[in-house]
């Protein structure tokens, strides 16, 4: 039994020799520079949350309210979500080229995957930075203690 | 229609060539890569990686709900303090931890001049470093979880 493949020439032009912008080469350099960046960011933000106090059993409504009505912690929040989401969408863009060989099927889950993306950025971004730790007429049990003062 | 590789078919810029179904290896895993610490850590890498994807889509999802109000974020929140929870986050911090230094050990084998050469051991360095960062972590928040 034999197998045919077609093979091109050795030093046939493709897609090395295209002009333009390398995406591939900044998406693989964007993977390692996100990558060393969100071992900082995602260890600080697990020992903040889950290692200190009482870990995850401190966390609710009014700890997050104490965390992001400092503005330390709404950038640091920032830029855990973009680096993260983005690194994240860039693996799973690399995966499915990796396994879904139909160009329509491909085409589907790319899109999905990129308007999910785009969509979880802008509400993310949203809620941090228009978020509200001490919003009118909440329970004062459930609200962060500096509330008592504007309430 | 490409030609035969023979003669000047061979120079054309497509040929179709005849190849043989590869024979099974008689050693054990084939290659260097098979079956060794470079594809068991890639193996975990791409595993990890997408757990960890599908985890973020879900804790943007329930943090955002700190907007709809402070009984809605308390009330999801409040799941991940379950004992079933608990345990799932050994699992995704465990899941993190690995593709961290995984992570770090891939960059070291694309820009350390020598990291190539020691990449396997590397692996295990990886695989140490994890477990002391997990017996660190496992008993403290397992207890924050069935300590009540």
């Amino acid at each position: 039994m034999a197998i045919n493949i077609a093979l091109d020439a050795p030093r046939s032009p493709s897609a090395r020799t295209k002009r333009g912008v390398n995406w591939e080469k900044w998406g693989w350099i964007y993977m390692r520079v996100s990558g060393v960046a969100l071992v900082a960011l995602i260890f600080g933000h697990l020992f903040v949350n889950l290692f200190l106090g009482d870990g995850v059993s401190q966390i609710d409504f009014a700890f997050v309210a104490g965390k992001l009505s400092d503005p330390f912690w709404q950038w640091y929040d920032f830029f855990l979500l973009w680096l993260a989401l983005i690194h994240g969408t860039n693996g799973m863009r690399t995966i499915i080229n990796d396994y879904v060989a139909t160009v329509s099927v491909r085409r589907i889950l790319q899109s999905a995957l990129l308007s999910s993306t785009v969509v979880l950025l802008v509400l993310g971004t949203l809620v941090i930075f228009t978020f509200d730790p001490c919003p009118a007429g909440a329970d004062p049990e459930l609200v962060a203690s500096f509330c008592a003062e504007t309430l | 229609m490409p030609a035969k590789a023979s003669g000047a078919g061979a120079m054309s810029s497509s040929a179709t060539i005849e190849v043989s179904p590869p024979r099974r290896s008689p050693i054990p895993g084939g290659t260097l890569y098979r079956g060794n610490e470079g594809m068991w850590s890639w193996v975990l890498h791409r595993i990890t990686g997408v757990a960890i994807y599908f985890f973020l889509l879900v804790h943007i999802l329930d943090t955002a709900l700190v907007r709809v109000s402070p009984e809605a974020y308390n009330q999801v929140i409040g799941a991940y303090k379950t004992p079933i929870m608990g345990l799932g986050e050994v699992a995704l911090v465990g899941a993190i931890g690995f593709h961290a230094l995984n992570g770090l050990r891939i960059i070291l084998i694309d820009f350390w001049g020598v990291g190539t050469r020691h990449q396997k051991a590397m692996f295990y360095i990886v695989l140490v470093v994890w477990l002391v960062l997990m017996i660190g972590f496992t008993p403290r928040h397992l207890m924050n979880v069935f300590g009540g």
